[in-house]
């Protein structure tokens, strides 16, 4: 197994803290009523961006989902100009115009999150058709839910990548529920991965460990980097919360969403650093009081960011 | 001058503009070998390569997504979608994601892409493959839309949508596709958003497009007989269209009739009626009326009763005439 050095350990598993610790404060403002419209927060799933990303180079490409703010982060995004976005600031991204759910930074190849399940997944491989075509060498990362590949989106864009042998690797976070409602009901099958096999491609399955998600993910970027073609890369997580913040998920079980935050992939990955002496416990908590004044500093900037101007409001409709 | 084929314009357009610009790849179903469904890209698979010229799997959600993501990185595709009829299975490619992501992501992103696709009744195609939907794009902010009529207005506009920076649907028209007329030998373009009088005329503004410009031509042959002169507008782009040409005439006329393929509720007549009477109602002698299809499907054996042509345009002519002021 390919294991990375202590060094890129500490700073992955940083990263993987810092996305839970923006979730939660994500949920504390989004339910004082800080942050309009909806959050879909990633908490319980964290190891998969942090895993994916850390393989890619900066102008490699991401298209995220609405619950997209681990791929942004772990792609290396500015946490004070993301918070400035989801507040709806002026100097967010996109100026104050996607929010949380339509977040994307060109300069660091964040393609954007897509308010429609699905949506993103033919923009991708239409990102990697171009690297291809231009032979830039460039990767596309297509991250997706287990209920978008029951889209005919994911099944066009599947295809297509396979006939063309696109530098592309889909990542289908399935963390067992489509929205509100759970896979067995809408799937007739256990394994995303499984449909790999209808477009003669590579389909890989893992579970929620950021380890085995780190080796699947290397390889499968490798082989889209040296015109390998694509793989499917199925990640079997948890989703701890709601669909969005505020669902009470009156549709599950307690033990349901026990089972999901006993296989926490960063408590796992933190008993495995303290074990191996990558980390002690006083570092771990150094750790975390940089991040949460970090992302202290970064709500500070959002909140004292202005909004974006009335007279901006037809502005970039065209070029 | 030559004379060619509106299909054969549609053609040389996208030669020349692939031939100009690497950036430039055609992506649709049969648009390879076969060299399209109704023959736009013939030749061009075999000057090009299988990479500029993507004969792609029956997909067209797919394919309109692959175009935007292609176009957000650099490329500057032309998709064919062999029917407009068709659009509808990429509607979520075309309006919640090409159309916003200049706009949504905050400028970050141009998105140029050209849609080509055929539209139109007369070749008793059946309500499937019959329909003109440009009303339905033309709502959107984000798209342009434009309807060319004529080989020589197709070939300058399509060469202008491929070069603009914005997604631009190019409606053409099946029913028009063996037209034969005159195109200049040397390159030309024809601005997006400007309209083209085809006939001068000073008794009543006909605001026309595609092939409904072609049976307000007849129309105006017809009415001159009886002595009525009606100056006959190509709109040729419908989102931006060109107000002021459109104005200007009726300040002239004060009468207006206008007339498009498409069913006429809530077409985009309704939008052009609204747009002058809101604007320069004062200049208006009489009611303006609108010539479209009736709100039904297109059936396959009562073509001809369903879509609207000269005589149509005739009697919509003398009824605003007859209720002058």
């Amino acid at each position: 197994m390919i294991t990375p050095n202590s060094k890129k350990l500490v700073e992955y598993y940083e990263k993987m803290l810092r996305i839970r610790r923006v979730e939660e404060k994500l949920m504390e403002l989004f339910s004082n009523g800080e942050i309009p419209g909806f959050i879909h927060v990633c908490i319980g799933q964290e190891a998969t961006p942090v895993a994916v990303c850390s393989h890619l180079k900066e102008s490699d490409y991401i298209s995220s989902t609405h619950r997209g703010h681990g791929h942004a982060l772990a792609k290396g995004v500015d946490l004070k100009f993301f918070m400035a976005e989801v507040f709806g600031r002026k100097n967010g991204f996109c100026r104050g115009r996607s929010g949380s759910m339509h977040l994307a930074c060109r300069e660091l190849g964040v393609l954007g999150a897509n308010g429609i399940v699905g949506g993103g997944i033919p923009i991708a491989t239409g990102v990697a058709f171009a690297s291809k075509y231009k032979k830039t060498g460039q990767v596309t990362v297509c991250f997706f839910g287990e209920g978008a590949s029951d889209q005919g989106t994911f099944h066009e864009s599947l295809n297509i990548a396979s006939l063309k042998r696109l530098p592309i690797v889909y990542v289908c976070e399935n963390n067992g529920w489509a929205e509100f409602t759970p896979q067995n009901i809408h799937m007739p099958i256990k394994s995303v991965a499984d449909r790999a096999a209808a477009y003669n491609m590579l389909g890989v399955m893992v579970s929620n460990d950021f380890f085995k998600i780190y080796e699947a993910a290397g390889n499968a970027i490798k082989r889209a980097r040296s015109g390998n073609g694509p793989t499917l890369l199925e990640v079997k997580c948890h989703r701890w919360h709601g669909h969005f913040v505020g669902d009470a998920q009156k549709y599950r079980t307690k033990e349901d969403i026990g089972a999901a935050k006993k296989d926490d992939c960063i408590r796992k990955f933190e008993n495995r650093l303290l074990k191996d002496n990558v980390l002690t416990k006083k570092e771990i908590k150094e750790i975390e009081q940089r991040i949460l004044n970090e992302i202290e500093e970064a709500v500070e900037f959002a909140r004292k960011s202005p909004f974006p101007d009335k007279s901006e409001l037809m502005e970039g409709v065209y070029v | 001058m030559k004379e060619i084929r509106y299909i054969w314009a549609i053609n040389e357009a996208m030669k020349e503009e692939m031939e100009r610009d690497e950036s430039v790849v055609l992506i649709g179903e049969d648009v390879g070998i076969p060299g399209g469904s109704f023959g736009a890209s013939r030749g061009l698979y075999d000057r090009f390569g299988s990479d500029r010229v993507f004969d792609t799997p029956i997909s067209e959600a797919g394919i309109m997504g692959l175009a935007a993501g292609a176009a957000a990185c650099g490329l500057r595709p032309i998709v064919e979608i062999m029917f407009m009829d068709f659009m509808t299975v990429c509607m979520d490619g075309i309006v919640n994601q090409i159309a916003k992501m200049r706009y949504m992501f905050g400028s970050q992103y141009t998105v140029p892409i050209v849609i080509r696709t055929p539209a139109g009744g007369g070749l008793n195609a059946g309500p499937q493959h019959s329909q003109c939907l440009e009303a339905w794009f033309a709502h959107i902010p984000g798209l342009k839309v434009v309807m060319p009529g004529t080989p020589y207005d197709v070939k300058g506009l399509l060469k202008s949508a491929i070069r603009d920076d914005n997604p631009v649907i190019v409606v053409e028209n099946k029913a028009l596709h063996a037209l034969k007329g005159p195109i200049p030998e040397e390159e030309y373009l024809i601005p997006i958003g400007k309209a083209d009088v085809k006939k001068e005329g000073t008794d009543v503004t006909v605001v026309a497009t595609s092939k409904m410009v072609h049976e307000s031509l007849k129309a105006a042959d017809e009415l001159a007989q009886e002595g009525i002169n009606i100056e006959v507008i190509d709109l040729l782009s419908i989102s931006p269209w060109d107000k002021k040409t459109v104005f200007e005439s009726v300040a002239k006329t004060h009468h207006l009739v206008i007339a498009h393929e498409a069913i006429k509720n809530f077409g985009i007549g309704a939008e052009i009626s609204a747009a002058v009477t809101e604007e320069i109602m004062d200049e208006l002698d009489a009611p303006i009326i609108r010539v479209g299809a009736p709100f039904t499907p297109i059936p396959f054996s009562l073509e001809k009763a369903y879509l609207p042509n000269a005589k149509d345009v005739s009697a919509a002519v003398k009824k605003t005439l007859e209720r002058s002021l």
